[in-house]
This record gives C-alpha cells, sequence and structure tokens, in this order.
C-alpha cells in the first residue's frame, strides 16, 4: 500500500490509492462506513483498521433524509445521529486521530450538512480533517461548480456518480469533469440491493472506462468475490457500502470480509 | 448559497417574477428551486422538462385536460359568497370552492393535469406520495380514469389518521404502501417515492403533488393549479365588479396557494396572505411554519426554507392537519415572502380547529382542517380591516379528517 504523498493533491492520492492497488494485480476496494455506527467509539476503532486493510475508505456523514440510499445505510444514519454525530464532530474526530489512516479519505454527505457547515468553512476543514474527496449524492454537476471550486481551491476533489441510464453526451461531459474516480453506479435504484453483473453492466462500465481518464470504481449491490471477480476486468475499483455496514451492524470483524472480497 | 437580499434586489426579484421570467433556465426562483437529485434522475427529469414545454402549452393537450376538468373533476368550481361569516367579521367573504372538486380538494387539478402529461410521455406505472391522502386519492382516481397502475406512498401514521382516505385509494384501484421508515409522514413519504422513481427513472412517472421537488415540478405544479385563482379572479370581477382585497390560503408544500395567489401576482391593489400550520407553538419540532421559522437549504431536491436544526438535519414537524405537516415548502413561496409580496404567518392548531368549527356551523360546509387554518388568517385579517373583501381559498372538505375532529372538537360530544 503507497503512503500519502504529500507533493499530491488530495484528490490525487485517490487515484494513486487505486492504481497502486491494480499494480498489486488487485481491484481496488472502496469501504464504506457511516460515521458514528455502530457508537462513536466503535466507529472510530473500525475506522483504522478499515483504512488500513481497503484502498480507499468514504465515510457516511448521517443526514435524516437519505434519498439515495437503501434500508441498511438508513438504519445506520439514524442510528448515528440518535448518537449524536455531526459533521463538525466528525471533522474533529478525523483531525485529532493518532495516526494518519494509510487509505486516503472521502466524505459521503447529501447537501444539506454541508450548507449548514458553510461553503465558506468547509474545504478548510475538511482539508484539516484529511479529507481528500467528496461524494454529494444529491448535487448533479449542473448545481455544483460553487462546492467544486470552493473544494478544489484546497486539493479536495468532487466525486461524480454516473449511472447506466445517463445519455452519452452527458457521461462524457461527467467524465471529463470528475476528481479522484468515477462512481459508477452499477444499477438504477437505492444502494444496498444484491445485484448481478449481467452484460449491458459489463458493457456500460467499459463505456465509462474509455471515457475517463481517472480510474473507475462501480458501486451499489457489492457484496461478493464474485462480483469482485467478474468486475475485475472493466473496472479498477469497487465501492462496498451496505455490505460492510451490516458487517458492523451485526457486530463482525469488517477486515476478513475486506480481505474475503478479493478473492 | 444563502443570500440576504439587498435594498432593490427585491423589487427587482419581484418584477421578473410579475413579468413571468421564473422559473429561469435553470430552475430558480431567484436564488430557490434548481434541481437537487441524484444523477440517476436526471435524464428523467430532463424528459419531464421537455416534455413539459411540449405539453403544456399544445392546444391539443390543453383542450384534453379542460374537457377532463369540466366534465370529470367539475370545474369550475363555485365561488361562494359567506353571508354569515361575513355579517361576523364585518368584510365582505367569498370562499373558492376546491371542496366541490372531485375527490374534495384542489389536489385533482394537479393529478389529472400530470396523469395525462404521464401518458404523453409514455409512462407504463405512476407513483406518488401522499400526506393527508388528498393527492393519494386524486391520484389513484386519475390513474383509474386514464388506465395507468398507480403506487402511493404514504407514512405509516398519516395512513392511521386519515384511515379513510386509505380505503378510497384501495377502492380506485392504487396500491398503498405504508412508509415506517423517516418520520413516517409526508416527508418519508417522498423519500420512499423518489427511491422507487430511482430504480425505474425510464418506465415510471413520479406525479408529486405539491409545488415543491427538483424543477420542473414547482412549475408544473403551479401551471396545473393555477387554474383555482384564474376562475376566482373572474368569478370576483363577476360577482362583485371589483378585484377582492385580500386572499388567504393555507401553505403546506404551498400548491393550492400558488394556484391561487399565482394568477393575482400582478394585482397591487390585491394583498395575498399564506398561513402556515402554527401547531403546538413556535418551538422547533411543534410547527411546520416553514416560511415564518426557517431558514434556506436543500430537502428533497429543492433549495427553499426549511425547518432544519444547526447541522442542516431536518426537523420533525407537528400539525394538526397532515396535509400542512411537512418541513419545506415550494420555492416560488420562498420568492414571494422574500420580496414581500406575499405575507406568510401562522395558526396554531386549536385556532384552525376553532375556525373550522365555526364555517360548518355558519356556512354548512366542512372544511378540511388544513383549510382551518386560511379561515382563521382571515378572520384576524378581518378584524383589523373591516369592510373588505376577501377570498379564502377553500382547498378542500373535512370529510377525510373525521377521526381527528372526533379526538378533537367532537371529544365528549357524542
Amino acid at each position: 500500500m503507497t503512503t500519502v504523498n504529500t507533493t499530491r493533491l488530495g484528490h490525487e492520492t485517490i487515484g494513486d490509492a487505486i492504481l497502486a492497488a491494480n499494480a498489486r494485480g488487485e481491484t481496488a476496494i472502496v469501504g464504506f462506513m457511516t460515521a458514528g455506527f455502530p457508537t462513536k467509539e466503535k466507529f472510530l476503532e473500525e475506522l483504522v483498521r478499515i483504512a488500513n486493510t481497503a484502498d480507499v475508505l468514504e465515510i457516511g456523514v448521517p443526514f435524516t433524509d437519505p434519498m439515495a440510499d437503501g434500508m441498511t445505510i438508513q438504519r445506520a444514519s439514524h442510528q448515528a445521529l440518535v448518537g449524536g454525530v455531526s459533521l463538525a464532530w466528525i471533522l474533529e474526530s478525523l483531525r485529532g486521530l493518532a495516526a494518519r489512516p494509510k487509505a486516503p479519505l472521502l466524505l459521503m454527505s447529501y447537501l444539506n450538512p454541508l450548507l449548514a457547515f458553510g461553503i465558506d468553512r468547509l474545504p478548510a476543514a475538511a482539508r484539516d480533517a484529511g479529507v481528500a474527496g467528496f461524494i454529494v449524492p444529491d448535487l448533479p454537476y449542473e448545481e455544483s461548480h460553487e462546492m467544486r471550486a470552493a473544494l478544489e481551491a484546497v486539493g479536495i476533489g468532487l466525486v461524480q456518480m454516473v449511472t447506466p441510464v445517463t445519455p452519452h453526451e452527458r457521461l462524457a461531459m461527467l467524465c471529463r469533469e470528475a476528481r479522484g474516480f468515477i462512481y459508477a453506479v452499477t444499477m438504477t435504484g437505492t444502494t444496498g440491493k444484491q445485484v448481478a453483473v449481467p452484460t449491458e453492466v459489463t458493457e456500460y462500465l467499459q463505456r465509462v472506462r474509455q471515457l475517463s481518464s481517472i480510474p473507475v470504481c462501480a458501486g451499489f449491490g457489492i457484496r461478493s468475490a464474485e462480483q469482485v471477480r467478474l468486475l475485475a476486468p472493466v473496472v479498477q475499483g469497487v465501492v462496498v457500502g451496505s455490505a460492510l455496514v451490516e458487517v458492523l451492524e451485526r457486530g463482525e470483524d469488517p477486515v476478513p470480509f475486506i480481505l474475503g472480497l478479493r478473492g | 448559497m444563502q443570500r440576504l437580499f439587498e435594498v432593490g434586489e427585491a423589487s427587482a426579484l419581484l418584477k421578473r417574477e410579475i413579468a413571468g421570467e421564473f422559473p429561469d433556465q435553470r430552475g430558480r426562483f431567484g436564488p430557490y428551486g434548481g434541481r437537487y437529485v441524484p444523477e440517476t434522475l436526471m435524464p428523467a427529469l430532463d424528459r419531464l422538462e421537455a416534455g413539459v414545454h411540449r405539453w403544456l402549452g399544445d392546444p391539443e393537450f390543453a383542450a384534453e385536460l379542460d374537457a377532463q376538468l369540466a366534465d370529470w373533476v367539475g370545474r369550475p368550481t363555485a365561488l361562494s359568497f359567506a353571508p354569515a361569516l361575513s355579517a361576523k367579521w364585518g368584510a365582505k367573504v367569498y370562499l373558492k370552492r376546491e371542496d366541490l372538486a372531485h375527490t374534495g380538494a384542489h389536489k385533482i387539478n394537479n393529478a389529472i393535469g400530470q396523469a395525462l402529461l404521464a401518458k404523453r410521455l409514455g409512462a407504463k406505472r405512476i407513483v406518488a406520495e401522499t400526506g393527508a391522502g388528498q393527492h393519494g386519492v386524486a391520484s389513484a382516481a386519475a390513474c383509474a380514469r386514464l388506465g395507468l397502475p398507480c403506487t402511493v406512498y404514504m407514512g405509516a401514521i398519516d395512513c392511521e389518521r386519515q384511515a379513510p382516505n386509505v380505503g378510497r385509494m384501495k377502492l380506485l384501484g392504487a396500491t398503498v404502501v405504508p412508509v415506517t421508515g423517516g418520520d413516517q409522514t409526508l416527508r418519508a413519504a417522498i423519500d420512499e417515492a423518489l427511491r422507487d422513481w430511482v430504480s425505474d427513472p425510464n418506465g415510471t412517472y413520479y406525479l408529486l403533488g405539491s409545488a415543491v421537488g427538483p424543477h420542473p415540478y414547482p412549475l408544473l405544479v403551479r401551471q396545473l393549479q393555477s387554474v383555482i385563482g384564474r376562475e376566482a379572479r373572474a368569478q370576483m370581477i363577476r360577482q362583485t365588479g371589483a378585484l377582492p382585497d385580500a386572499v388567504f390560503a393555507c401553505v403546506g408544500g404551498g400548491s393550492n396557494s400558488i394556484g391561487m395567489f399565482h394568477p393575482f401576482i400582478g394585482d397591487p391593489g390585491v394583498q395575498l396572505i399564506g398561513l402556515e400550520a402554527g401547531g403546538r407553538g413556535p418551538a422547533l419540532g411543534d410547527n411546520s411554519a416553514t416560511l415564518t421559522m426557517g431558514r434556506p437549504g436543500v430537502l428533497q431536491g429543492c433549495y427553499s426554507m426549511l425547518l432544519q436544526d444547526a447541522d442542516g438535519q431536518i426537523q420533525e414537524t407537528h400539525s394538526v392537519s397532515a396535509g400542512l405537516d411537512y418541513p419545506g415548502v415550494g420555492p416560488e413561496h420562498s420568492l414571494l415572502m422574500s420580496t414581500g409580496r406575499v405575507q406568510y404567518d401562522y395558526i396554531t392548531d386549536d385556532e384552525a380547529l376553532e375556525s373550522l368549527a365555526e364555517c360548518c356551523s355558519t356556512e354548512g360546509i366542512i372544511p378540511a382542517i388544513e383549510t382551518g387554518h386560511a379561515f382563521a388568517g382571515a378572520r384576524k385579517w378581518a378584524e383589523k380591516n373591516p369592510g373588505t373583501t376577501l377570498v379564502i381559498c377553500l382547498s378542500g372538505r373535512g370529510d377525510k379528517d373525521m377521526p381527528t375532529l372526533q379526538r378533537t372538537l367532537l371529544k365528549g360530544k357524542l
């Protein structure tokens, strides 16, 4: 695993980490955790272990109305909010980590908690917390210019999602503007459902890959080593979200689960 | 993104609003509105926007919609002079009778219009959300009329407090899905309807019931509901020879109110007053008074006023009326408030129920509890402005509220 190269911009370290995994002959694993789930303490403990196992770590900022998420992440978000988790707590906790996690960190947040924190304050606070990128599922490209510019000014990238229903021209435009990696949603729908990997999906992922100059990671519904093996020829990485949250929910050890996905 | 209007900016925005320039190319009403949705929905919203521009101005579509409104919905609805309320309040009170529209509320104006549009756009099925159940019933009816399968998401709490409407939707052939996640009311129902739509953005049409959500919904719903204000304006001129001094409507998401207000926006002599749900009182969580107590943010696709905490988490809301129990509001209302063109105030649960009772016994009409808020606001205004002429948008009838009314107004009286 590579260590963070301080001469690289934050968002470039994301692609570096994915390509480093590929150089080892592995499909990169982007692990997802809901911040503060199952408890604040347990989250911080597991964060370090997951960040030392996965190649990139995506941390979900809990929100009351997670409209792109399925039941698992809705449940985890709700529990985290009940536990008093806020964006301010997350950024403070990340800044206070005793050792920098190996994997680059991304924050996944719906827009409103970011607006409430303040677009003026967010970039510096996120940079100081070691955040390399943001994924904002309810911020489409057309609405993103202010946020994008503010984050890029401090080297933080906005990861762009693309989907199987994204028309070709839009796909090309989104691939040009994306930072970190392209988050290629494998299906229409919310996070967490088990999906097969039919030929349409691999064809679509190949299209995305041809258009993108940065790594492509497939996400939504990735749960098994079998899926990772089928996706490996067409993507550089996979995002494992709900399945990993469920491992934590059951109180199981996430490290063997992630290692198991590598087959 | 939050902008405070400077001197001069508000009047410039109002001029553009009156000139019909909003929503603009980006789906904005001044700073409000926009399109904040997952990428999966962007192509579907682009298609919907193209469909709105293609069909809403199309003479054949308009003729078909007008025929449905006349022959099936029962439009135009009456404008009733209210003699007893007028005498009590010391003002001339007129009621725009959306309670007489098919299915008992203004919701049908939007539902039949969008269902016709969905057919034009080739939709295979319809999903809708509902709070009070009125939009769910209207959607179920419109879908039955046009032969479209319909699934309605409804918060589990609302299913209980608006039980009669659940039965009506089922009789009309819709599948009703109680939503047990989130706040179990309208907000959770919208989240769930959006999740359904995200799963099948090509074949499914989302029939959104209020003037909220991502562009072009606030535009589409306003256009379909403006029939209320257009009729009321013409009826007032015909019946009294003049425009009213003030127009009142209740505001939850804001569809009956934007429909009522919009045709009057360019009439400077007509005061427009929106009444929100003040619930149990002004504390956070005790009401749904978004415009009077919220601050701007993004929820369910648009940037508008919002009831939220300091961290941007959406607040639980309360109102005795399910139809107003929502922490957001349509973006055009946020603009109309910011520019000062519409005044917004809030009415408590008790005041709304009291005004509902007053209308029942004096005018022989049982309004919805939502509408009770508009009556209470009008009564307060009449006290300060004696001798004036008022129009109240009687947005729906109260039959659906019988379970709540039995627990409140009728408690101990049966």
